[in-house]
């Protein structure tokens, strides 16, 4: 770039403006320095990362499942991502990305996602402990098909309350004949993976077993999954020491948790031998896990689970057991699985319309500005610079992952930053067109277009922190880098645009007003230069004759200044195109 | 090419040339009123169509295929799930997407591997999709929470900046005239309203109140400057200001619309670039229609809302008056030009 003319005499400006370009180098060098730091010391990198619409993988949005007016807490959406991360963090995958979205629980895994990995994820599910009260086996529609005309509500007209208000969870007063109706008329093919099966803690609920063998009426939640500690499996110990080779599951409750079980036990253990009401179910997303009979009275908290377990199956409930324990239950809202190649091919078409777009910027504005383009030009390159430090900081820092909306969005701010030094040239040209020489019109023009600038990037950034703080999923990722990029924008327009314009006004080749500089005060029709220093008239040509008779009937304070020095306002039209 | 527009630029500046924007202002709100009315009548009689993230179902897209056609992947589906009509496209050169409706978890597997197997290609070029009818709305509804508080803030900022509500409303009239104009135009194209498009649309609103007050940035620094002693009725001024901001809107609509333009044309050509495409098509749209609503509808209507103020019609009695004394022609901003 030119160098001021004037460095021994340095006017105001000029020294104004190495002061901010000074500033301008430190923030870079220090975006640079963090980022190093970032890359030798805190596991940082180069490149900023990429989201999964780029790089690949598995995105699962999991929507909370609510009883009707029910919303989530913060508190339990933050405890089910705890969770999920574990199920996942056990599955061996590395860095997946776990996080809320609104209501919803987002999980995001790179790379492909094997079936198991997938399961544990999507078995979001609320675990209860509830007292059975009937069993049976599975009723199937073949068997029954004409009983039940309606089968979406059997215990219509039947009672609905108990008419004995139930002691305590075993009742069979909870068995209502409405309750009855349903339990009856049950369907365990209807309890369909995805559809809801849920009650209120308080009430009983009628479900079958995973297998869809058993159905069953169970009694309110006597024990939340929440409060199991740890699940594990093992082999049954005898009192010696020795192993039986039979596997079960341990579970260990928190102090709530045992107190509740305690009494539980108590109760259960008091009915031994009324089958089924001596069992308990472990309910997950509506479905029973499993259902044990009580053999003792555990007052100690750690119940151990036996049956006919292998150790795959003991295992897996130990799991579910553990990792199952969800404060509310989720559905899948969505799955997204991007292959590789796709995300790649994404960022290919992204980058290409990106540079594209750059150069065809250019073009423009070296059409338009002449040699003012190359301050545009540069202008965009230090904005581009630290918007690449700037995200690759964030998505060290903040887990900040760049994604194709994001990239639409930085594309697009490539006409937006344009946008800044086009107000401020127009206001700098305006100035010359009333006649003030290069250094003044380019601190005038500042002055009023700095003004603009801030206004109208106010309400560009106001639109990224409204959208960000309320929008949702990809919506925020854009909100984000436009809000970034409109800050970087006032910073590059204040710190390299303006001191620039400010040098380059001092340089011969400017001030001269050189054809190609394009501030040209001839071509912008300048009237008069300076104080009481008027121009020449250029020679007019015919067009210029006959637009100057046009300008005399329509009078502008622009063209009385003209006349009032009796020359005329005319252009050199056409002189150079 | 460059010095015209700067000839132009400074004909426009020293008001040696000009457009009626305001004096003509019935004119331009007929057509206007016209875009909008087709905006909304349009898309009503040809439909519009919603994205599978609206409409819910499961999507699938296979990349990377040697030979791109429709049947295989109908086969493909139709041995898992018997009943299904997919919808099967051809993405680009080498990839398929087929959209079925909502499958299970299980089914959506079984669909992924036979069109592994359909295509003969891997397992991991196959992208799944599954989206439950909720989300859609979910994300809508967000989205309209956040444009109702943007539009309330921004409208507030505004008056306070401009010192006067009226700057405001006709920067939010404009501005919800465009939000129609652009979903208008967008779903008679017939591209898909999706997330994409959506976050499109929103942008435009950022950028059409942007531009609107760059424009009224001028307005206010011209009235202002003017003050009693104007020898320019009101329209005239505001009419002046939109016209010495015109070479700043045109260059800001085409640099602002070129790396747009850029993403459409290339976006449109990439397999699963839909985000992308659909963006773009929608910030095109908005750019331009942004753009020339501030010039068309928000300076005029910002006119017409200010000149009928006590001290603004006393103001431009006076200024007609001392014309006719004057003798002279009646003001530029009346005589319509070019």
């Amino acid at each position: 770039m030119a160098a001021p003319s004037k460095r021994s005499s340095r006017p105001a400006p000029v020294r104004k403006a190495w002061r901010s370009l000074t500033w301008l180098g430190v923030i870079i060098v220090g975006l640079f320095a963090v980022n190093a730091a970032g890359v030798i010391w805190g596991g940082g990198s180069w490149t900023p990362k990429l989201a999964l619409d780029l790089e690949g993988g598995t995105q699962i949005i999991l929507a909370p499942q609510l009883e009707d007016g029910q919303s989530a807490s913060q508190e339990q959406l933050d405890q089910a991502v705890s969770i999920i991360r574990q199920r996942v963090d056990a599955s061996g995958v590395a860095e997946a990305e776990i996080n809320t979205e609104g209501n919803n629980v987002v999980v995001r895994i790179p790379g492909e996602l094997d079936d198991q990995t997938r399961a544990r994820i999507e078995s979001s599910a609320k675990l209860e402990l509830r007292p059975v009260l009937l069993a049976g086996a599975a009723t199937t529609q073949s068997i029954d098909p004409t009983a039940t005309p309606g089968p979406t509500d059997p215990a219509e007209g039947l009672a609905t309350e108990p008419t004995v208000q139930p002691t305590d969870g075993s009742d069979l007063n909870w068995v209502t004949p409405a309750l009855q109706a349903q339990y009856d008329a049950f369907d365990c093919s209807a309890l369909d993976e995805t559809s809801a099966n849920v009650a209120p803690a308080a009430d009983p609920l009628v479900t079958c077993d995973q297998d869809r063998a058993v159905k069953y009426l169970l009694g309110p939640v006597e024990v939340s999954g929440e409060n199991i500690v740890d699940a594990t499996n093992g082999m049954v110990q005898t009192s010696t020491g020795g192993t039986t080779g039979q596997w079960a599951v341990n579970i260990v409750f928190d102090g709530t948790g045992a107190d509740e079980f305690a009494k539980v036990s108590t109760r259960l253990y008091g009915l031994k031998g009324q089958t089924p009401r001596d069992q308990f179910a472990f309910v997950l997303d509506g479905a029973v896990l499993s259902a044990p009979s009580m053999n003792g009275v555990i007052t100690d908290g750690r119940p151990q689970i036996t049956g006919q377990f292998t150790q795959e199956s003991s295992k897996a409930l130990a799991d579910q057991l553990k990792f199952g324990a969800l404060p509310i239950s989720f559905t899948v809202q969505s799955s997204d699985t991007i292959s590789p190649t796709l995300g790649t091919s994404q960022l290919q078409a992204g980058m290409i319309a990106g540079l594209i777009g750059l150069i065809l910027v250019v073009i423009y504005t070296i059409f338009q500005y002449r040699a003012l383009a190359s301050v545009t030009i540069a202008s965009l390159v230090i904005a581009a610079i630290i918007t690449y430090l700037m995200i690759t900081i964030l998505s060290w820092r903040e887990g900040y992952r760049l994604s194709l909306a994001g990239i639409a969005g930085l594309i697009v701010a490539i006409g937006f930053t344009a946008d800044s030094f086009i107000i401020y040239f127009e206001r700098v040209r305006d100035e010359l067109r009333d006649g003030r020489p290069l250094v003044g019109a380019v601190e005038a023009g500042w002055k009023r277009a700095f003004r603009t600038v801030l206004a109208s990037k106010g309400v560009n950034l106001l639109a990224a922190v409204v959208l960000f703080i309320l929008a949702v999923g990809s919506v925020k990722g854009f909100a984000y880098t436009l809000g970034l990029t409109t800050i970087i924008d006032v910073i590059v327009v204040i710190l390299f645009t303006h001191p620039m314009l400010q040098l380059l006004a001092q340089t011969r080749f400017f001030s001269s007003g050189h054809s190609w500089s394009g501030l040209d005060p001839s071509a912008l029709g300048a009237v008069y230069r300076g104080r009481a220093q008027f121009r020449a008239p250029v020679d007019a040509g015919k067009k210029a004759a006959a637009s100057q008779r046009e300008a005399q009937k329509r009078q502008t304070i622009a063209e009385r200044k003209a006349a009032a020095v009796g020359a005329g306002g005319s252009s050199d039209e056409g002189k150079e195109s | 090419m460059a010095s015209r527009l700067t000839t132009f630029g400074n004909d426009l500046y020293t008001g040696k040339r000009s457009f009626n924007f305001v004096g003509g202002r019935r004119k331009w709100y007929s057509i206007v009123a016209v875009l909008l009315i087709l905006s909304v009548v349009v898309p009503l009689v040809r439909g519009v169509n919603l994205s599978i993230e609206f409409r819910g179902g499961s999507q699938f897209q296979i990349a990377g295929v040697e030979e791109a056609a429709a049947g295989p992947a109908e086969a493909a589906v139709h041995e898992v799930v018997p009943g299904s009509v997919p919808r099967v496209a051809i993405v680009g050169d080498n990839g398929v997407r087929v959209q079925t409706e909502q499958l299970s978890q299980a089914e959506s597997r079984e669909v992924t591997t036979a069109l592994a197997e359909a295509y003969g290609v891997p397992e991991s070029e196959v992208t799944s999709t599954f989206i439950g009818p909720t989300w859609g709305a979910d994300v809508t509804r967000q989205t309209i929470v956040g444009l109702i508080a943007f539009l309330l803030l921004a409208a507030l900022i505004m008056a306070v900046y401009f010192r006067t509500w009226k700057m405001s409303l006709a920067a939010i009239i404009a501005l919800l005239a465009d939000l129609v104009a652009t979903v208008g135009i967008y779903a008679a194209v017939g591209f898909e309203i999706s997330p994409a498009a959506m976050i499109g649309i929103l942008t435009i609103l950022s950028y059409s109140l942007y531009d609107t007050v760059v424009v009224f940035d001028k307005i206010r620094e011209n009235t202002a400057e003017d003050g009693a002693e104007s020898r320019r009725t009101f329209p005239e001024s505001v009419n002046l200001a939109v016209n010495q901001t015109l070479v700043r809107s045109i260059n800001t609509s085409v640099v602002a619309a070129l790396p747009v333009a850029a993403i459409l044309f290339i976006g449109a050509g990439a397999l699963g670039a839909d985000t992308l495409r659909d963006i773009s098509l929608a910030l095109l749209i908005g750019i331009l229609v942004g753009t020339w609503s501030t010039v068309f509808l928000a300076a005029p209507m910002y006119s017409q809302l200010r000149e009928g103020e006590p001290a603004i019609r006393r103001h431009d009695e006076k200024v007609r008056k001392e014309r006719e004394r004057a003798g002279a022609t009646d003001g530029r901003a009346a005589v319509p030009s070019a």
